[in-house]
């Protein structure tokens, strides 16, 4: 059973490359913790990385795999910050570990998410693409507005979450994380390789051929939508265990579209490509915030509205479709590789039948001057011809 | 009576928006994501003309030209390549120019509230209540918009090119309709209007900045999804009925916080109960 488990799939080199890495990076940058070499502001960058690398991942899967455009993410995630942490708080005063503390909010967030995921989805995945997205947008809002005015969770200040905020003297915040973005990868491949990845998938291509096959549209596409947004809602508590206070302006829609730039920039319907896009926006913002004063923090917006556009369009556009074949990877490696044909052998290989040019060149023949002892003289026929 | 009268006259704006909303669906079928920011656009616009000129009135004119030739650059570059693509890319494009030009704004204007400063028209006392002048004409001049758009669809020879582009386009371009000329109008068309109702906004809340346009621009998509998507008159009501409920929450003092929450819970029940809206119209998928 264990042999067929390793010949499976999933443990191929090239399936699990993305938990070698990540694993890696963990030990190392835990080594590098124990040894006092990471300062604090890497340490913090590195739950950021953690976190975005769950809510990219997840999110890809609704808009990359399954095809419909979620813009509630940041909404979820809220429930997760707002309400996990809030249980993991009251937590604290029995369970004086805050590791412990923070694994057993980590699931109640993540159901709470994954159940309000359900309630939205329910009427919105009955509906096509647009309306859910501006339903998952208003749900969204709606969060935010309700835990905003709550009397629990610090009204108009944000939710103070100190009691439970990992600081130095804990253990480090990022080796946990970095656990569960391998949990979570692992879940997600293993759903998208399964039957079920490939149900979801063909309900993307073309949803009424998917109906046709005996595929329940609803039910998958409920599912994946809970699925994600219980992830999302992890995501939320180790932010909330992260930073102190929990902001409600952190979760504006804004946030939702920060994710959609990192599934985009990736590639929607790549894992590994949301990891890096998540890892690089990250990273990228924690600059551009370092460095760019005031105003000017808008043209991190600007980038970011800039790469969509351009990737979308690029990507899909009909009319660059022969344009981007030739400019990419794999026509640039094609045409690195590719030997010198020489006229002969195109005509030996059937392969390449329809290159061979069979047009008449009219331009040609009509501009050819007719001289003397030029002009065209018809073969004779042949003697015992018809 | 005098929340009544704010609800409506807010309500016309919002149904200003999804009059632009409704068409661009009904026509080019897509959800125009960057159309609330079309408003914020007109609403700078207005503020440079009124600023730089000091006439009401020019700067009106500014505003709707501005938005109307901005409208048609924004579909001509950012969604006319995309003719033909999957709906999730022309959707998540929309949204891409919505970012864009929130922040080509925030790096010109910068971040902070502008104040506009509209003269104030007074109040009149209607039935007891003190109504502001304000409200009035917006109430007046959005239903004379709404009704000279109605007469334009049904009489005139583009209007109705429009109506055949949205119940068929293959059909329509068989008939000799240039579809990408009828987009590119409705566009100019819905632009235009959200231009008007930017003005109308300003006069309502004198204040511009870059986010301006994404709350009223989701509220109205919200008010064009009651009223039926794709319809114009439903896009009315729907604007009418989400404005008047708006003003209606916001007086109570227990709901007042929750305004928006009400009002998205609307749009989930409705989508719930009757998901084409009140006046849409049912329409079966083919293969």
């Amino acid at each position: 059973m264990i042999k067929k488990m390793l010949k499976s799939d999933d443990f191929k080199l090239k399936n699990c490359i993305n938990y070698i890495f990540v694993a890696a990076a963990t030990v190392i940058f835990a080594i590098l913790n124990s040894t006092g070499g990471l300062k604090t502001s890497y340490a913090n960058l590195l739950v950021q990385i953690g976190y975005s690398i769950i809510l990219a991942v997840s999110l890809n899967l609704v808009v990359g795999f399954l095809g419909e455009l979620s813009l509630g993410h940041a909404g979820f995630m809220c429930i997760g910050a707002y309400i996990g942490t809030f249980i993991s708080i009251q937590l604290n005063t029995v369970i004086d570990s805050k590791v412990i503390c923070l694994i057993i909010s980590m699931l109640c967030g993540g159901i709470l998410a994954a159940f309000f995921g359900f309630l939205v989805g329910l009427p919105a995945l009955r509906l096509k693409g647009d309306y859910l997205a501006i339903v998952t947008l208003a749900f969204g809002e709606i969060v935010r507005t309700v835990l905003k005015n709550l009397p629990w969770f610090g009204k108009a200040m944000g939710m103070t979450t100190g009691a439970v905020k990992f600081t130095k003297k804990d253990a480090p915040l990022f080796i946990v994380v970095f656990i569960t973005v391998i949990i979570v990868l692992f879940l997600v491949q293993s759903l998208v390789r399964s039957k079920h990845g490939r149900a979801i998938t063909a309900i993307r291509d073309n949803e009424i051929a998917a109906k046709a096959m005996g595929i329940n549209v609803t039910f998958y596409k409920l599912f994946v939508f809970v699925f994600a947004a219980f992830f999302a809602g992890v995501a939320g508590v180790f932010y909330g265990h992260y930073t102190t206070p929990v902001m409600y302006t952190f979760f504006s829609y804004n946030y939702s579209i920060e994710i959609l730039v990192m599934v985009v920039l990736g590639g929607m319907g790549s894992i590994n490509g949301s990891i890096i896009a998540a890892t690089l926006i990250t990273i990228i913002n924690t600059m551009l915030q370092k460095y760019l004063p005031g105003e000017l923090a808008a043209l991190k917006f600007l980038i970011y509205a800039l790469i969509l556009i351009g990737l979308v369009i690029f990507n899909n556009a009909p009319k660059l479709a022969a344009f981007k074949e030739a400019v990419s990877f794999k026509a640039l490696l094609a045409k690195l590789t590719a030997k010198k044909r020489r006229p002969e052998d195109i005509l030996n290989d059937p392969a390449h039948w329809d290159k061979i040019p069979t047009k008449i060149r009219m331009d040609e023949v009509l501009s050819t001057d007719i001289q003397p002892g030029n002009e065209y003289v018809p073969d004779k026929p042949e003697k015992g011809g018809k | 009576m005098s929340i009544l009268f704010d609800g409506l006259s807010l309500g016309a704006i919002y149904a200003l928006i999804a009059l632009g909303y409704t068409m661009v669906y009904g026509i080019a079928k897509m959800l125009n994501f960057a159309h609330g920011d079309i408003i914020m656009v007109g609403a700078y616009a207005f503020y440079v003309a009124l600023i730089s000129s000091g006439h009401m009135a020019l700067g009106i004119v500014v505003a709707v030209i501005f938005c109307t030739v901005m409208g048609m650059v924004v579909e001509k570059v950012a969604y006319k390549p995309l003719r033909g693509a999957s709906p999730l890319a022309v959707l998540i494009t929309a949204i891409g120019v919505s970012y864009l030009l929130q922040s080509i704004s925030q790096l010109v204007f910068g971040a902070d509230p502008k104040v506009v400063t509209i003269p104030s028209l007074g109040t009149v006392s209607l039935l007891g209540a003190s109504i502001s002048v304000s409200s009035i004409i917006t109430l007046l001049i959005g239903a004379v918009i709404m009704a000279g758009l109605t007469v334009f669809v049904k009489k005139t020879r583009t209007g109705r090119a429009m109506v055949a582009v949205s119940e068929d386009k293959g059909a329509a371009m068989l008939m000799g309709i240039n579809v990408d000329k009828i987009i590119t109008i409705t566009f100019a068309i819905g632009s235009a209007l959200a231009a008007c109702a930017s003005v109308f906004y300003l006069m309502q809340i004198p204040s511009v900045e870059p986010t301006l346009g994404s709350m009223p621009g989701i509220k109205a998509f919200t008010a064009a999804v009651i009223g039926g998507i794709g319809s114009i008159p439903g896009a009315m009501i729907g604007g009418v009925l989400l404005g008047v409920i708006e003003k209606i929450c916001l007086s109570i003092p227990v709901l007042s916080p929750y305004t928006t929450a009400v009002e998205f819970s609307l749009l989930i029940v409705i989508l719930l109960v009757r998901p084409i809206g009140i006046l849409g119209k049912k329409r079966r998928e083919k293969v």
